[in-house]
């Protein structure tokens, strides 16, 4: 049986799957039926200065995009971090750690970017007993505004400096979480490893407008008539967040800084995702949100009997495992040519694949008059459209043409050798280095 | 081809060997893995999921609906053998549609139901056909516990007390494991040797031994097990057969519904079985419904079942009317059965038509039948059981019966629906209480 447990910067938690500051982490009630549930850690929501706490709209906070039969892929939300009284999040803190040993509990916290403001209040907030720290830079809303969140997350220098009096105040391990509403990840995550940070966690929400109403004129959610932007999340940004996990973690100077995956993280596998990408674990918010903490249960059994499958004793086994193949588009073999192939068993002849192609790619695809469709290997380019739009798992694959194999499309058999963009005789810098 | 559907008397081989087959053949194909992950897509997973309060065995519905969804079929039928190891027969048996898909929200709200007993074929037939058992027994206790009837009951007992380290020895009186998962199932719900593979796949957790030929009554006794074991846990079924107590019953060509389809089941060649030209099914429920449907698959001309009460009573679902009816079963309500007539075999059977309560109203109908089908029920063989309640053994929620040490459930005991799947949630049941009983 493959074991879950997970150590991140020292941290321990039975599973690498933590709930990410957010809701489902405002409060003692919800932690400890998350932790009843399963879950390995969680983020508590995150805290602000002592005094009289931020305040929330009274009107809607999210927005939604959804899918075939409602299925939410995005939620977009306005809301800031926690409004309940710092007090009384840290006594709660304080009970939960108590009788939750064993479960990570970090805190995440946000005060303006004053040294003092920092160094006055972690050491507060590590009496509670929590394992760890996380630097909220990264909310796209309301906080910015005010001077907190991505505001100080899209200033490296800044991020940089509050990273050190961090550390400066706590002996207790750092990560830093980014914003993803950045021109460039490696910005960020380099300052805060250069600021001392023990980890990044990435990404927080994406600045976004979910809908707009058309009969007000204003965008959704909508607060008496007005909107604003929100934080963009879910399913539907696991994209953007693996790309720059991989980016941190390829890297050659930040290779080393160890990530907290989170991004739309909704299955075992979105996790495994991330994780062979190099997080050392990973954090949910929307999965929970969407379908209650119970979810867990199919990433522990999901991610569990995978590992058992491939032979992993222990996630550190194949964290990182792709980073090594994510590499840039110049490098990718030209020699590898792919052909798409229609499985007539499983095909049920809507002609997807077929609109698909003729319309907007490469015409390689045939329609008899009795809906059967094959591919013109002398004309498929091997894009894999077909593939996407397929309403059928499994039914369009791509097969590769051995060494040899006559390419019906170029009629010239394929290249047994590696040859990529940086020697191929139409780039220009190639002839031009001649 | 010797016969037809039109030969008369009970005769073999009214149809070709290809066409019993194909009509034997699986009620319910399993999902493809489209299918699958189509069907695994419409569920919400919901929250308190009323799916999984309806099923007997509280299966987690929506954990293992979301664990095909996500890949893991194998990660699924976990999910649904912890709760109920005989969850391969209850996805083939199960009449899921007065059970948790009747509650489905999309059934409620559509009309259409997430396919809940198909999605849990798929997923336990993917970790079955790896041969995979997924349960290992807890350290030996040393305790040894006698189970009677290797039915659902008995099976589900059996292997949840294995797993805590107990010693099992099943007694059944047939030769063969399984009970009316053997015996009494529909062909069609139970095709290629099911049963039999299923309870080899569950003997795979060890410590269980089925001692065959041990008739509780005559080669063994209640006594005798007491003496010999911590435990003993009753799972004998319901053995017995009512009668309808009519003149001209012992006619050749009448017979239980239940001997019927045992014979049907226990076939290696369903060319070779007799079936009559004008079939008679007596009787409401599932037996009933099972074996009009089957006479009228292997071939006979016109089946007929009649029932003594009204539709709205009949115990059989929708679902299986349904079936019954789309297979060519005519259905005969508010008429119970007056006389049989033959000489030496049934020719005719004449029914009265009842109003309300059973009230004969004087109306009769005469029915021509070369082959009638008992079906009005089954009871409890009951010669030196514990205190009974009704015609079945008395038994608390946990199982325990009026005899110190002695615990029942399935079919036997009082209580439930008699059903595949809650004699498997009263054998776990019980087992679980013997086990903290052992414990104590
Ligand atoms: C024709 C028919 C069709 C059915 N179809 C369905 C269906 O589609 N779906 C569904 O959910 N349910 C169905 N049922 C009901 C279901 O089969 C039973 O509820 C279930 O099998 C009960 O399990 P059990 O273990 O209590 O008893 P059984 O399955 O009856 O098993 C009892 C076992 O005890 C043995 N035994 C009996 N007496 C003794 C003794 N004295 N000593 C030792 N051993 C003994 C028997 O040989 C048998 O193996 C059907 C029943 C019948 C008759
Ligand atoms: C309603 C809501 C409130 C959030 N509040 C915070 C917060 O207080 N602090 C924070 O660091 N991130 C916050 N987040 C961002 C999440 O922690 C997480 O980074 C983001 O939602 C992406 O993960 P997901 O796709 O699993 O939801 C919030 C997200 C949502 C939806
Ligand atoms: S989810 Fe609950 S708190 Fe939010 S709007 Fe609905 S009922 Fe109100
Ligand atoms: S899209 Fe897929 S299913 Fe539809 S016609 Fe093409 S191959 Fe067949
Ligand atoms: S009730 Fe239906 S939709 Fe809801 S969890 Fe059960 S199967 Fe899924």
């Amino acid at each position: 049986m493959a074991d879950l447990t997970s150590k991140f910067v020292g941290i321990k938690s039975p599973n690498p799957f933590w709930l990410a500051s957010a809701p489902p982490t405002d409060k003692e009630y919800n932690v400890r039926r998350a932790f009843e549930a399963g879950w390995g850690g969680v983020v508590w929501k995150t805290l602000g200065e002592a005094g009289p706490p931020v305040v929330n709209v009274n009107g809607p906070r999210y927005g939604a995009i959804h899918g075939a039969d409602r299925r939410l892929l995005g939620l977009n939300n306005i809301e800031l971090i926690t409004d309940r009284p710092l007090e009384v999040n840290l006594e709660e803190m304080a009970r939960v750690k108590r009788d939750f040993p064993e479960h990570a509990l970090i805190a995440s916290v946000m005060v303006p970017c004053e040294e003092g403001a920092w160094k006055d209040i972690l050491p507060v907030i590590a009496e509670t007993g929590c394992d760890g720290f996380e630097l909220n830079f990264g909310c796209p809303h309301g906080m910015a505004e005010r001077g907190m969140g991505s505001a100080v997350g899209q200033v490296p220098e800044y991020i940089e400096m509050v990273t050190r009096w961090a550390k400066e105040a706590t002996g207790l391990p750092v990560i830093v979480k980014l914003t993803p509403n950045i021109t460039n990840i490696l910005y960020p995550a380099t300052a805060a490893m250069n600021g001392g940070a023990d980890a990044v966690s990435l990404i927080n929400t994406i600045n976004s407008i979910t809908s707009v109403n058309l009969d007000v004129m204003s965008p959704e959610p909508m607060i008496d008539g007005k909107g604003t932007h929100g934080g963009y999340c879910g399913p539907a940004v696991k994209p953007i967040a693996l790309n720059m996990v991989a980016e941190i973690a390829r890297n050659p100077d930040t290779a080393k800084l160890p990530i907290s995956g989170i991004g739309g993280i909704t299955t075992w596998r979105d996790a495994a995702e991330f994780m062979a990408l190099g997080a050392g674990n990973v954090q949910v918010c929307t999965a929970a949100m969407t379908y209650g903490f119970k979810i867990v249960q199919e990433m522990i059994s999901g991610l569990s009997q995978w590992m058992d499958e491939k032979g992993y004793e222990s996630t550190a086994d194949f964290v990182g495992m792709a980073t090594p193949n994510v590499t840039d588009w110049q490098y990718l073999n030209l020699n590898h040519v792919t052909k798409a192939v229609i499985n007539q068993d499983d095909c049920i002849k809507c002609g997807r694949c077929y609109a698909a192609c003729e319309d907007t790619s490469h015409q390689a695809i045939a329609m008899s008059d009795d809906r059967v469709f094959t591919v013109k290997d002398d004309e498929c380019v091997a894009c894999n459209l077909c593939v996407n739009v397929c309403p059928v798992e499994g039914c369009i694959t791509m097969k590769t043409l051995a060494p040899g194999e006559l390419d019906e499309r170029t009629g010239t058999p394929v290249a047994a050798e590696y040859g990529n963009w940086t020697t191929h005789p139409n780039n220009p810098t190639v002839s031009a280095a001649e | 081809m010797t016969n037809s559907p039109f030969s008369e008397g009970v005769v073999p081989a009214r149809l070709s060997a290809e066409a019993l087959a194909e009509n034997f053949s699986d009620l319910h194909p399993r999902l493809d893995d489209h299918e699958a992950l189509v069907a695994a897509d419409r569920c919400y997973f919901c929250h308190d999921a009323p799916c999984m309060t309806a099923c007997p065995t509280d299966i987690d519905i929506p954990l293992f609906i979301r664990q095909i969804a996500t890949g893991t079929p194998e990660a699924a039928a976990r999910t649904i053998l912890s709760q109920n190891i005989l969850g391969g027969m209850c996805a083939r048996v199960c009449p899921t549609e007065t059970l948790c898909e009747e509650v489905c929200v999309r059934e409620v709200a559509e009309g259409k139901p997430v396919t809940i007993g198909q999605l849990q074929r798929y997923a336990t037939d993917r970790l079955m056909e790896k041969g995979d058992h997924p349960f290992t027994r807890a350290a030996a206790t040393g305790k040894t516990v006698a189970v009677v009837g290797a039915g659902p009951a008995g099976l589900a007992c059996a292997h949840r007390l294995a797993m805590h380290g107990h010693d099992v020895v099943i007694h059944e009186a047939r030769e063969k494991s399984g009970g009316l998962n053997e015996f009494g199932i529909a062909a069609y719900k139970s095709v290629d040797g099911f049963a039999q593979a299923e309870v080899d796949w569950l003997l795979q957790i060890g410590g269980i031994t089925v001692e065959t030929g041990s008739v509780l009554g005559k080669t063994i006794t209640l006594d005798g097990l007491r003496d010999a074991y911590d435990a003993v846990f009753l799972s004998i079924g319901l053995g017995g057969v009512n009668a309808l107590g009519l003149d001209g019953e012992d006619k050749s060509g009448v017979l239980d519904a239940v001997d019927f389809i045992a014979e049907l089941r226990q076939a290696d060649d369903l060319t070779k079985l007799g079936v009559g030209r004008d079939v008679v099914v007596i009787g409401g429920g599932m037996t009933a419904i099972d074996a009009a449907v089957q006479s009228k698959l292997l071939g006979a001309l016109n089946v007929t079942l009649v029932y003594r009460r009204g539709r709205d009573r009949m115990n059989a679902s929708q679902f299986e009317q349904d079936l019954a009816a789309s297979k060519g079963v005519r259905i005969i309500t508010n008429a119970s059965p007056k006389a049989i007539h033959g000489n030496g075999a049934v020719r005719e059977i004449d029914f009265e038509y009842t109003g309300d309560d059973l009230k004969p109203t004087g109306q009769t109908v005469r029915i021509p039948a070369d082959q009638v089908l008992k079906a009005i029920g089954q009871s409890l063989e009951s010669d030196g059981l514990p205190e009974l309640e009704g015609q079945k053994i008395k038994v608390t929620d946990t199982g325990r019966t009026s005899v110190d040490g002695v615990w029942a459930g399935g079919d036997c005991a009082s209580g439930g629906d008699d059903l595949t799947v809650t004699a498997v949630a009263e054998g776990r049941d019980a087992a679980e209480d013997i086990h903290a009983a052992l414990s104590a």
